[in-house]
């Protein structure tokens, strides 16, 4: 049987979906991180699969940028994760209710 | 062959991702999101895009996840998280709603006025000029002509980041200090 781009983009929705799911149900700000890489890479494989559909190169260079926007993003999110644990030990998500309205 | 080696590294996708999501020990979610991102890669080398697997591996796998490994064992935040929700319907709802981001994403993938029409062609990827040989040839060709003003721009977007980070990490309010030699523990 051939593998045609549309299994590539079956298994790149349901890895989306899981991290989705994942940053929805997850307290720890590090698994939901870690969540938000695994939808950065189904949309990477998404790119790779239709450039390979509709036979241009350019989906393959849109992953280049991904890559280092998910890069940057994963250096200033871990820092800011690092600058809350300092400030509150054992932090979930859930703890970061500051703008919470108390009164009600 | 092909065929075999994508069930192959599907299951394991899919189970890697699985397994970041309902791992208690964020240590256990980190190494599954290694195995998940290979998979990745070896879909990537399949779909003949052999440069960008590499630099998956090297950037995702050998730093993005390094980084998050540091961070981990940095806070001491490896304990075991208990799995219990404390707003009741939160779950169920957030499965219900993946269920239907998955119908969205498998509708519009199916659908060419969403996708654009297929080449007819689906071993050799065009793209840059016609006389080109291989991937990282094509890919940096377009990437140094058609998108050169993007690439610029990822460059201070890195920039940017590192200092950042850099300061978000620092204390706040102080210059980065050294520990001094009391501080250092001596064990």
């Amino acid at each position: 049987m051939t593998i045609t781009p549309t299994y590539y983009l079956v298994v790149a929705a349901a890895i989306f979906t899981i991290g989705a799911v994942g940053l929805l149900i997850r307290r720890n700000v590090i698994v939901m991180f870690m969540c938000v890489e695994l939808m950065l890479n189904a949309v990477n494989l998404t790119f790779v699969s239709f450039a390979r559909e509709l036979n241009d190169v350019r989906g393959q260079v849109l992953v280049f940028f991904t890559l280092v926007v998910a890069a940057a993003e994963v250096a200033v999110g871990l820092g800011i994760i690092v600058a809350i644990f300092r400030r509150r030990r054992g932090a979930t998500a859930d703890d970061l209710d500051l703008l919470r309205d108390r009164a009600a | 062959m092909t065929a075999v080696l994508f069930f192959l590294f599907a299951g394991i996708a899919l189970a890697g991702s699985l397994g970041v999501v309902v791992a208690r020990n964020p240590v256990h979610s980190a190494m599954l999101l290694v195995a998940t991102l290979i998979s990745v890669a070896v879909f990537f080398i399949q779909q003949q895009a052999p440069l960008l697997a590499t630099v998956q591996i090297i950037v995702y796998a050998g730093a993005i996840v390094v980084l998050f490994l540091f961070v981990i064992m940095l806070l001491g935040i490896d304990r075991e998280e208990s799995l219990r929700e404390p707003i009741p319907y939160q779950r169920p709802a957030a499965l219900v709603l993946g269920v239907i981001v998955l119908a969205e994403v498998l509708f519009l993938a199916g659908h060419h006025w969403a996708t654009g029409q297929p080449a007819d062609s689906l071993h050799t990827i065009k793209g840059g000029a016609s006389d080109l040989g291989n991937n990282v040839e094509r890919v940096a060709r377009v990437l140094f002509t058609d998108f050169l003003w993007p690439f610029e721009i990822t460059a201070a977007l890195l920039v940017i980041a590192v200092v950042g980070s850099v300061l978000l990490a620092r204390r706040s309010g102080q210059p980065a200090e050294r520990p001094t030699d009391e501080e250092v523990p001596t064990s």
